[in-house]
């Protein structure tokens, strides 16, 4: 569907009547909040728990928020949360088992969530995981039944941040696809507006609902101007040309081991990562041993156990994980679901207590 | 241990008894526990005390005293699984600071008549002196993994422990790191989870009291709390906690530069 013809117009004043009105319908609303020190994603009642006037500022092991005076709502990046904490929950119950073979499943959660803020990359992990957990052989109920519901209001980012490179991975920053409704902030001359595009009949709804003008040809060619220009602002760059055959040629390279003897295996990386999908199971017995438990739990390649087979576990060594994870982000997760496994958000980067960087890493490990 | 009830034993070496009182704090599930096992030997609790042997000792405290040594290698053999529990047991505890320390010199300014007090040159963890079955970390102490162990006792399994590090449960948790966000130093990254990440959910550093994690980088997380601006003697203090005399954790003024 074009742009232009579904292009609306919000003020800025009246973003609380778009929370009103998702509420309205019925949905469970996601969206920034600031709590200790970052923009998390949390559960929002009201317009108040949005931030205004913030910005983020963000360095490899580093975030810092920093007030601005604009009071623009969207001045900042992506925090330490992706949708991935929302649809697929870092521990839930799979079934009961008692003693005489009666099995409970819980039973699916079936609330619409309305996710506001989304930027392009994550929409673009949403759709990874799509792929993953809907599309293969095996439909994963519990993201089926979250995602089933959802409607995604992205916002485009036009100041991108110093760890994000979704321009290297095709990912940014400004949304695509992925999205029902589409928000680009214009703020200039005191004159403060979303613009919004729409491309679904869900996105349709929430827009018809609340009223709003067209979208001008002024304003959306600022649309277009701000995209390149925020195009423009992405500095770290990843040359993803012949990235994976590179990486497979260079499973020996000395840098591996260089690169371990920085990371500390904590796995802070893969859980903030938001196409990082894996989990394990574990069961609990009660005391009376007449009832158990199985529930799935996140969990990570940088774990001992994750690579635990008959005899011990595979990844011994801190480099052979952390070698384990960036090829499949960038060379294996190629050949095994047809996409990288990286969107270039940068939360990897960021949130590494000892700031390792993916994008310098792999530019080494290729020579 | 299908088919009978287990006799369970629980001993108190150097320490503060906070990890015995976390079972009897398992309030709702402690008839239950009274009814599973045997509780054979359990002087916080009872004096009534039944002789062995014992199918699980429960041990807290660490090794401190010549008749310290004597009487872990009895209880090693009147048990037929042996678990410690707590920083003390598992790592030395915080009277292991005294192994940096000259303990005679110590005696003479504690003690009246310091030429009474036998004590070992180091206080250290039960693991140093007997073989060791199972550790559960902690100071205290979590009752969660308390009841887990009980119950994979009782069920035969494996106890479901994970050694994988703080920031796992951290995250998982939903929590802004407060070393990325904040600059302030944590042990999380190196230390092990099992605590459901308590000191960083209020926004402070992790202590270390559950000790090493499966694979601890110590040195690249004590270098990069010199790069937040501290000095290595204050690195070098953060280490030395609860859990400072774990091997992987005592060796940390040799890792650092400056």
């Amino acid at each position: 569907m074009s742009q232009q013809k579904s292009c609306f117009a919000l003020d800025a004043e009246r973003f609380g009547d778009l929370i009103g009105v998702l509420k309205d319908l019925g949905y469970v609303v996601y969206g920034p909040v600031e709590r200790d020190g970052a923009i998390v994603c949390d559960l929002i009642d009201s317009v108040e728990q949005i931030p205004k006037g913030l910005s983020d500022v963000q360095m490899p092991g580093s975030y810092r928020l920093v007030k601005r005076d604009d009071g623009r709502y969207f001045g900042y990046v992506v925090g330490p949360q992706s949708p991935k904490y929302v649809l697929r929950p870092s521990q839930h119950l799979l079934f009961k088992v008692r003693k005489d073979g009666k099995t409970m499943l819980p039973q699916p959660d079936v609330k619409k969530i309305a996710f506001v803020g989304l930027r392009s990359c994550d929409l673009k992990a949403i759709e990874i995981l799509d792929k993953i957990l809907l599309q293969g052989p095996y439909v994963d109920n519990t993201y089926a039944a979250l995602r089933k519901g959802a409607l995604f209001i992205a916002v485009n980012c036009t100041e991108p941040g110093n760890n994000c490179f979704c321009t290297s991975m095709n990912t940014g920053p400004f949304a695509q696809s992925g999205y029902d409704i589409c928000i680009t902030e214009l703020l200039n001359d005191g004159n403060h507006v979303f613009i919004l595009d729409v491309i679904t009949d869900k996105g349709a709804e929430v827009v018809n609902r609340l009223g709003c003008r067209n979208a001008t040809d002024e304003e959306l060619s600022a649309v277009s101007r701000l995209m390149e220009e925020a195009k423009n602002k992405i500095k770290k760059k990843l040359n993803v040309e012949n990235i994976k055959d590179d990486l497979y040629k260079n499973l020996e390279h000395p840098h591996w081991n260089e690169i371990s003897n920085r990371c500390l295996a904590c796995g802070n990386c893969t859980l903030v990562c938001p196409t990082c999908f894996c989990t394990s199971v574990f069961d609990k017995t009660s005391l009376s041993l007449d009832m158990a438990e199985r529930w799935e739990v996140w969990d990570s390649c940088f774990s001992i156990d994750y690579s635990y087979i008959h005899g011990g576990s595979i990844r011994q060594s801190i480099m052979s994980r952390y070698r384990q994870w960036l090829m499949h982000k960038l060379a294996t997760w190629v050949d095994q679901f047809g996409t990288f496994g990286c969107v270039g958000c940068g939360r990897c980067i960021t949130w590494c207590p000892v700031g390792i960087d993916i994008v310098e890493e792999a530019n080494k490990v290729r020579g | 241990m299908a088919g009978k009830v287990p006799r369970i034993a629980v001993y108190k070496f150097a320490s503060c008894d906070g990890c015995q009182l976390s079972i009897v704090d398992l309030e709702d599930e402690l008839l239950e526990i009274g009814q599973r096992f045997e509780i054979a030997y359990f002087m916080e609790v009872t004096r009534a005390a039944r002789k062995g042997p014992y199918d699980v000792g429960l041990v807290e405290g660490s090794i401190s005293t010549p008749h310290d040594v004597e009487l872990i290698k009895s209880i090693r053999k009147d048990c037929k699984k042996l678990v410690t529990i707590g920083a003390c047991a598992t790592a030395g505890g915080i009277q292991a600071l005294r192994n940096w320390a000259n303990v005679e010199e110590f005696s003479k300014y504690v003690y009246a008549k310091p030429e009474y007090v036998q004590t070992l040159e180091k206080a250290s963890p039960v693991s140093e002196y007997v073989q060791v079955d199972f550790e559960l970390r902690g100071c205290p102490v979590n009752k969660y993994q308390l009841l887990e162990l009980l119950s994979a006792l009782l069920a035969g399994r494996k106890p479901n422990i994970p050694t994988y590090s703080v920031c796992m449960e951290c995250k998982m948790k939903g929590n802004v790191c407060v070393m990325v966000a904040k600059g302030i130093p944590c042990l999380g990254p190196v230390v092990q989870a099992g605590c459901g990440a308590i000191c960083p959910t209020y926004s402070r550093g992790c202590y270390g009291c559950f000790g090493p994690m499966e694979s601890p980088n110590v040195k690249s997380l004590a270098t990069s709390f010199i790069d937040l601006g501290m000095n290595k003697k204050d690195v070098i203090l953060t280490f030395r906690g609860f859990t400072g005399w774990s091997k992987e954790f005592r060796e940390v003024d040799g890792l650092i530069e400056g």
